[in-house]
């Protein structure tokens, strides 16, 4: 099939993206002309700027289709995880601008990383051919890279976006090597084409050393254990409010990477790579929840019990069926939404001079404040799993899968690594109501915009809880 | 494979008579939230008034309820998740008529009881108070089983606050304790109510009755079931939490826990395990047997040595909850082996008395100490002795307790126990024999724990100066008092609620689902 030229009309399922890389173009400029007092605009202008893309995608502007000769892909998988990119990013916006405001660290830059990054996850998630899959993930990791040093002066930020930039690299070439065996098997990167070409060959070594190397890169990039290793730092290390948006809406491309590269294009061989999503799974269960019981600072509690979530998101990628996909697609909404809330909380606590990162600053919460304390209740609950918050119809749906994929063993792992999981969301809870508060934490900053931006983000886990049919049924139109 | 799609209705003229006993509560409590710490007095009226309107509402459940019927009534029924095939399905049996007049009884008194002693963060107990009696009545009215288990888990977050901000000097590793403990045990459960939708295609609690299972499904499921109840009644090996939960619980959190909470294990049983998996229940009935024997005979002699009042009643719990899983197992081999179904009934029913009868035995002891410790702040049985000089009326009801925990004739702690024994010799008389040993240890430690604390000379100075009960701890005790004699001496009306849905549950016993 010879390429032809793109047309006009097909970059209509583009519109969305374009509007978005425009937008953030615009701000880029824009911001040149404000001054720092007035800076307030830039942010303001880019929560709209992803509402209004959001909005586009939720309208259906531009359609879905298969364009610029399969490279691009606009399904309703796509719309509903960019709708949800883009909402989540917004939301991690809120807290951004008072934390680095703050501290001094608000340039106009940083809202339009944020918005490039989106784009990125946008490419990545529509990603039809395994360039593209490159292409997009590079743009979010550049972005985030720069996101994570942007305190330069910070040695501890220094340090995280140094591991974060060397490790994602090890794991962008690790990804790439794998694409090229893949590329020397089959003699395509089109994932479609891919896809009929492994469907139709026997399993060549060449093809399983591809996979393996493509799975291991899809680790990397989600923090699954034993890849892990650079999320504890990074997120430990980043400025909190952008550990807020690292730690959140990437998880959403991650996952639509892992469905694109692994069901999209090797679904024929998804007897042999389930197994290593599963054995990962495990592995991540285990180090995440083992490892966070010990941690005192709270940004590294919260960096492993993502691990240990991946874990349960890899449940049902594991289960590699429709409604598997479903279940992770759901999950990783689900923790995307909750872990805005529990580092956003530490983002409400903090002031200047003053992280508020240790779980002991959190002691006697409930007294200084009882409904900081109450929403953290629930985002806790909510990661713990308890009904009927968000986070336990999230692991309800890939316990699901996993019994019904015939991995109850997988299941049952799971459910046990969740009750361990449980003590360390509980000790959080346990400090901030049954502790006193210690005399020298600094008083709580009156913020009323980020307080709401908490409360609603928290509220929301509550709300969803008790209704998500609608996100649980768009995430199952997704995967007919 | 999903079964015809259920219509939205709700029976009963249309007024969605549970929902409200659900949900009221919930909203006082979120309410009470609302209106700080620092109203304090707000908030307790605000508490009670809800409590007040929820017990009147659960009248018309009784006046309203069909004896002649052992099906479910008041039935709500709406699309929830229709993603997942949940519904919001609620309706209620004879049995969970009995328990949520148990719940809405028992959290007026509670807050009753919290009036004065509580005076630290009043909104926030009051309100856990109310959620938790919101969530359980909504346990004992789910008729989906995600619905039930979203109750049953939502359950523990009141709970641990309830132990951990008001309990005493250990609440710490008590609520974890208590937490992580009942949340081990129903994550099982949870499995293995995901296999039978995955099986059956519906979280209906009764499509689950009529789906087919093999025996080693069965075995599983029931492995599955037992954990999560036997955690929760407390069976004995996994009752260690409940000691250290109610020693370090604040009075109300001890009443709820052992009035209510316990309750829900055995309502567990009755709802999932025997229906659903009747074969593994018969073919496993030994287990249960025997540890609620264990239980029974050696728990008692555990609860002799205590030199805590409020352990030695927690241990007391572990003894009559013993009877109820004792009940309601014995059925199965009464059924199963001896076709004795009219024993069994009694066994079951029995079990079913002495669970609302152990809520209103054991929420009077815990309240009765709750007026001891308001007084002199300590539950040690050393520290007092002669109370009774000093405190007459309040000794009289204590005893009067005491003799109904011990199972006195004539008081509620009697029927059950003498229907649980009476059916369990109709099986072995070595089985009777060992559980009519209670009556005997029962007597001792109740007896002495009344004798070291109320009789004899005045033990110290600080016993010298108590004060009687005032109006509020009158109320609290009286109307416990009312209804452990009223279930004493005319227990019918309460057999006569249950006893169309005991009989249809022993004929599914008899049912083989092979």
């Amino acid at each position: 099939m010879t390429p032809t030229m793109p047309t006009a009309a097909d970059l209509l399922p583009l519109l969305p993206e374009l509007v978005l890389v425009g937008a953030a173009f615009a701000l880029l400029l824009l911001d040149l002309f404000i001054d720092e007092r007035r800076r307030v605009v830039t942010h303001v202008l880019a929560i709209v700027a992803l509402l209004v893309v959001a909005g586009l995608i939720a309208a259906g502007v531009g359609g879905q289709g298969t364009v610029l000769n399969g490279m691009f892909v606009r399904d309703t998988m796509a719309d509903v995880l960019k709708i949800a990119a883009c909402a989540i990013t917004a939301l991690s916006l809120m807290y951004v601008w008072p934390f680095l405001r703050q501290r001094g660290l608000y340039q106009g830059e940083v809202a339009v990383l944020m918005l490039f990054a989106v784009a990125g996850m946008m490419l990545l998630i529509s990603a039809g051919s395994l360039v593209m899959v490159y292409l997009g993930l590079e743009l979010l990791a550049l972005c985030s890279y720069a996101l994570v040093a942007i305190d330069r002066d910070s040695p501890l930020g220094s340090e995280a976006a140094m591991k974060y930039f060397v490790l994602g690299s090890l794991a962008s070439g690790l990804l790439l090597y794998g694409m090229s065996l893949l590329y020397g098997a089959t003699g395509t990167l089109d994932l479609a084409q891919l896809h009929a070409a492994v469907a139709g060959s026997a399993e060549t070594t060449l093809l399983l050393m591809g996979t393996v190397f493509l799975v291991a890169g899809i680790a990397f990039k989600f923090g699954a254990a034993p890849f892990h290793m650079w999320l504890p730092d990074t997120y430990h290390g980043a400025p909190t409010a952008i550990t807020v948006f690292i730690g959140s809406a990437p998880k959403l491309a991650a996952f639509a990477m892992a469905f694109r590269l692994l069901e999209a294009g090797l679904g024929p061989l998804d007897e042999r790579w389930r197994l290593l999503v599963a054995a990962l799974a495990v592995l991540s269960l285990v180090v995440g929840n083992v490892v966070a019981l010990a941690q005192a600072n709270l940004k590294r509690m919260l960096a492993y019990s993502t691990i240990s979530h991946v874990g349960f998101l890899f449940l049902g990628l594991a289960a590699a069926d429709a409604a598997g996909y479903a279940a992770a697609m759901f999950y990783a909404i689900s923790y995307a939404i909750m872990s805005t809330a529990a580092f956003g909380a530490v983002v409400v606590l903090a002031s200047r001079g003053f992280e508020a990162d240790r779980i002991d600053d959190f002691k006697g919460l409930n007294a200084r404040s009882p409904w900081l304390a109450g929403m953290m209740l629930i985002a806790m609950m909510s990661l713990a799993g308890i009904p009927p918050f968000l986070g336990f119809w999230a692991k309800l749906a890939v316990l699901r899968a996993a019994i019904h994929g015939d991995m109850l063993w997988l299941a049952i792992v799971g459910i046990v690594f969740a009750v361990i999981g449980a003590f360390y969301y509980l000790r959080v809870c346990k400090v901030m109501y049954f502790d006193a508060p210690d005399g020298d934490v600094p008083a709580l900053r009156r913020d009323r915009p980020l307080r709401i931006a908490f409360s609603v983000n928290a509220l929301v886990l509550l709300v969803l809880g008790l209704f998500w049919n609608p996100i649980m049924a768009w995430c199952q139109a997704s995967f007919p | 494979m999903s079964p015809e799609p259920l219509q939205s209705m709700t029976s009963n003229g249309a007024f969605p008579l549970l929902s409200l006993l659900v949900w009221l509560p919930i909203l006082g409590g979120a309410l009470c939230l609302a209106l700080g710490n620092a109203r304090a007095q707000a908030a307790r009226w605000a508490a009670l008034a809800f409590a007040l309107a929820t017990l009147a509402l659960s009248v018309p459940l009784f006046t309203g309820f069909d004896m002649a019927s052992p099906g479910m009534q008041f039935i709500e029924l709406h699309a929830w998740i229709p993603a997942y095939d949940i519904q919001y399905h609620l309706g209620a049996d004879g049995i969970s008529v009995a328990l949520i007049g148990l719940t809405t009884v028992t959290t007026v008194l509670t807050l009753v009881g919290a009036w004065s002693p509580i005076k630290e963060r009043v909104s926030q107990y009051v309100a856990s108070i109310l959620f938790l009696e919101g969530v359980m009545i909504g346990v004992f009215a789910a008729m989906d089983a995600m619905l039930f288990y979203v109750f049953f888990e939502a359950m523990l977050i009141p709970m641990f606050i309830l132990i951990g901000v008001w309990g005493g000097p250990r609440r710490v590793y008590a609520s974890v304790k208590f937490f992580l403990y009942t949340f081990l045990g129903s994550v099982f459960m949870l499995v293995g109510l995901i296999y039978l939708y995955l099986k059956g295609g519906s979280w209906q609690i009764i499509d689950m009755y009529a789906l087919p299972l093999s025996m080693p499904e069965q075995v599983w499921l029931f492995f599955a079931f037992l954990i999560a109840f036997a955690v929760k009644v407390p069976m004995f090996p996994v009752h260690t939490w409940l000691p250290d939960a109610h020693v370090e619980a604040p009075t109300g959190g001890s009443v709820i826990l052992a009035a209510i909470m316990l309750k829900i294990g055995g309502y567990g049983f009755v709802r999932f395990s025997l229906p659903i998996v009747p074969d593994a229940g018969h073919e496993w009935a030994w287990l249960v047997i025997a540890l609620s024997l264990v239980a029974i005979v050696y728990v008692s002699l555990v609860a002799l040595v205590q030199e805590d009042m409020k352990k030695l009643i927690a241990y007391s719990s572990v003894v009559h909850m013993g009877f109820v899983t004792l009940g309601i197992f014995i059925a199965f081999a009464l059924v199963r082996d001896f076709g004795n179904v009219d024993a069994a009934r009694l066994g079951l029913q029995g079990a079913m008395v002495q669970m609302i009868s152990h809520g209103f035995i054991s929420g009077a002891m815990f309240s009765c100490v709750g007026v001891l410790y308001d007084r002199l702040h300590t539950r040690r049985i050393a520290d007092y002795g002669g109370v009774a000089n000093v405190m007459p009326w309040f000794a009289a009801f204590m005893i009067f307790f005491s003799m109904a925990n011990s199972g006195l004739p004539g008081t509620s702690g009697f029927v059950g126990e003498f229907m649980v024994i009476l059916a369990s010799f109709q099986q072995h008389p070595l089985i009777a024999f060992g559980v009519a040993t209670t009556l005997v240890t029962g007597a001792g430690y109740t007896l002495w724990l009344a004798k070291r604390i109320l009789w004899g000379e005045v033990g110290n100075a600080h016993v010298a100066q108590m004060q009687d009960m005032d109006m509020r701890e009158w109320i609290v005790l009286g109307t416990f008092a009312a209804g452990v004699l009223l279930i004493g001496v005319w227990p019918k009306p309460l057999t006569d609620l249950m006893e169309p849905s005991i009989a249809q549950l022993a004929s599914q016993l008899a049912a083989s689902k092979l």
